[in-house]
């Protein structure tokens, strides 16, 4: 072996090479955020000016400082029904519960007959069927059958938030390793053995992903149920904004929904790193965060 | 030495499978087959061959169409009690710890979890993985899976070790490597061992005896001693061994005649590749 070494310029060392990266790094996330504050500001802004300029019609369409006036005026002399707070406290009671029904009956129904095969060949599909109604249209018979209170919203948004656990928990369940299952059987595993130590947190993957999907579901339940008729909430505070042509009122409270949506899903990310931190970090890590 | 209850006995089993579309499809035909307590049986055969479907009855996870499994001198009926089995794929539970994993023996027998847990640092440390116990899988080379697979196998001090291709998806030194660790532990407590392989020399360096399987469905051609002398030390040295050449010679030629016969097969039909 011949030891010949070409040096034309000095090797960086690695403590050198790794400031450049992490300055890299560093550099790039500071261009992601302006970038994305630009892209706030030439949306809010071109519509604020655009209606100013009367181009869109704030009538219609509504404006940004009359979201912005809109949402104080809730803040400081409520609706008219009661105080923003509470508009927001009715529908958040009303989310969750259906949320919390629907997942607990999902998993339940989902974990069932996915371990039963001649059960879920059964009622298969009668599920697909009650899968293609549009099930929003239910809200309407809740709303007649169980009058204007809290009931109606939770079950509707509980329906809503139902197929979608049962669809991953179902899944989940059915994708199960089948040599774990055999492996287990083997170490002499009884059936609840086996469905607590591999099936559950083997379908939990699928379970927590459907979970982001389901929050969402269970606030449109709760507004859509509080549009068919309802006495309190945000849905109710959308309908009436509608029907006195205030659009900004209708964007401000979209706004506040927003808001709660996305707390819950931070919520729900959070649940989903802590039950599931046994999994090998993702390669490509989208980084919407 | 090792108990009555490592008898295994085959007596004229046939398999047959049912596909999802009705037709019968016969993976195992009159196989007889009789392994004496604490004896490491290698079963070679090419692809196909049934090899599997035969650990799978001795384990009790599937039933023969006709002819008898016993186990200890009775019929299998259900789950095999004092077995344990070592896949191919890795059959680690991936949300447990290295200990979480291997303590799922004990704790599943009803062991209290604290003492299944000491039992398992004892067999992790056993099976030189010490330092590793709060690991989790998918952060271990394929080579210390396997030995997590083999404390979880063992923790249970099974009096019958069943194993399919265990060690197939594994490089060749760590292959060696691991042989000779299961040689090592397996030489403490004997249990009896049906070690299914596609690789002769890995067969011969291990066993007692080896059965060459025909092609699909699968019968028992032939069963050969293997009289190399215990302990067999190194399996890459044994290799080498005048005796261990003849051996392969003679098996080859037996199983050769075979892998032919269900190659030609598969290349004529490929859609027909069940294992």
């Amino acid at each position: 072996m011949s030891a010949i070494t070409v040096q034309t310029q000095p090797v960086p060392d690695e403590a050198a090479i790794a400031g450049q990266a992490r300055r890299a790094v560093r550099r790039r996330r500071v261009l992601l955020w302006a970038a994305r504050a630009a892209a706030v500001v030439i949306v809010i802004g071109g519509w604020q000016l655009l209606a100013n300029a009367k181009i869109v019609d704030p009538f219609f369409w509504g404006k940004p400082s009359g979201i912005v006036a809109q949402l104080k005026d809730w803040v400081r002399n409520g609706t008219e029904y009661g105080s923003i707070w509470l508009q927001i406290w009715i529908t958040m009671k009303e989310a969750l519960l259906g949320f919390g029904f629907g997942v607990v009956t999902g998993v339940l129904t989902g974990v069932l007959l996915g371990q039963f095969r001649f059960l879920a060949d059964v009622v298969g599909p009668f599920i697909k069927v009650m899968n293609a109604i549009p099930r929003i249209v239910l809200g309407s018979l809740f709303t007649v059958a169980l009058g204007l209170g809290v009931t109606p919203k939770v079950a509707l948004a509980a329906v809503l938030v139902f197929f979608v656990v049962f669809f991953n928990a179902f899944q989940g369940v059915r994708e199960v390793d089948r040599n774990l299952l055999a492996n287990a059987r083997v170490l002499g595993a009884s059936r609840l053995a086996v469905t607590r130590h591999v099936v559950l947190p083997s379908a939990l993957t699928w379970i927590i992903a459907s979970l982001h999907t389901a929050f969402g579901f269970a606030i449109i339940g709760a507004i859509v149920g509080e549009f068919l008729g309802a006495q309190k909430g945000l849905g109710l505070v959308i309908a009436s904004s509608q029907n006195n042509f205030n659009p900004d009122g209708v964007f401000g409270a979209m706004f506040i929904i927003a808001v709660i949506t996305l707390t819950a899903e931070g919520l729900i990310s959070l649940l989903e790193r802590r039950l599931l931190s046994w999994r090998p970090k993702s390669q490509n890590d989208p980084g919407m965060a | 030495m090792a108990s009555a209850f490592a008898h295994i006995e085959l007596t004229g089993v046939t398999k047959r499978f049912v596909t999802p579309s009705g037709s019968a499809f016969t993976a195992l035909r009159d196989v007889d087959l009789v392994i004496e307590p604490g004896k490491f049986c290698a079963v070679v055969g090419p692809t196909g061959c049934g090899k599997s479907t035969t650990l799978t009855m001795v384990a009790g996870l599937d039933r023969p169409s006709a002819g008898v499994v016993s186990v200890g001198r009775r019929p299998v009926d259900g789950i095999t009690a004092g077995i344990s089995f070592m896949f191919q794929a890795d059959a680690l539970l991936p949300w447990k710890t290295v200990i979480g994993n291997v303590a799922l023996g004990p704790v599943f027998r009803g062991v209290p979890k604290r003492e299944a847990r000491s039992q398992a640092r004892e067999w992790v440390r056993r099976v030189g993985l010490a330092g590793f116990e709060d690991h989790h899988p998918h952060q271990l080379s394929g080579g210390m899976r396997k030995r997590v697979s083999l404390a979880a196998a063992l923790i249970n001090e099974p009096s019958i070790l069943l194993m399919d291709e265990p060690f197939g998806a594994l490089d060749v030194q760590t292959k060696a490597i691991m042989s000779n660790e299961l040689l090592g532990l397996w030489e403490q407590t004997t249990p009896s061992v049906i070690f299914v392989t596609h690789d002769l020399e890995e067969a011969i360096a291990l066993a007692d005896q080896v059965v060459v399987m025909t092609a699909g469905p699968g019968t028992v051609k032939a069963v050969y001693e293997v009289d190399l002398p215990r302990p067999r030390g190194a399996v890459q040295e044994i290799r080498f061994e005048p005796r261990f050449a003849e051996l392969q010679h003679q098996i080859w030629a037996s199983l050769r005649e075979e892998v032919e016969r269900a190659y030609a097969r598969t290349a004529a039909a490929p859609e027909a590749g069940q294992s």
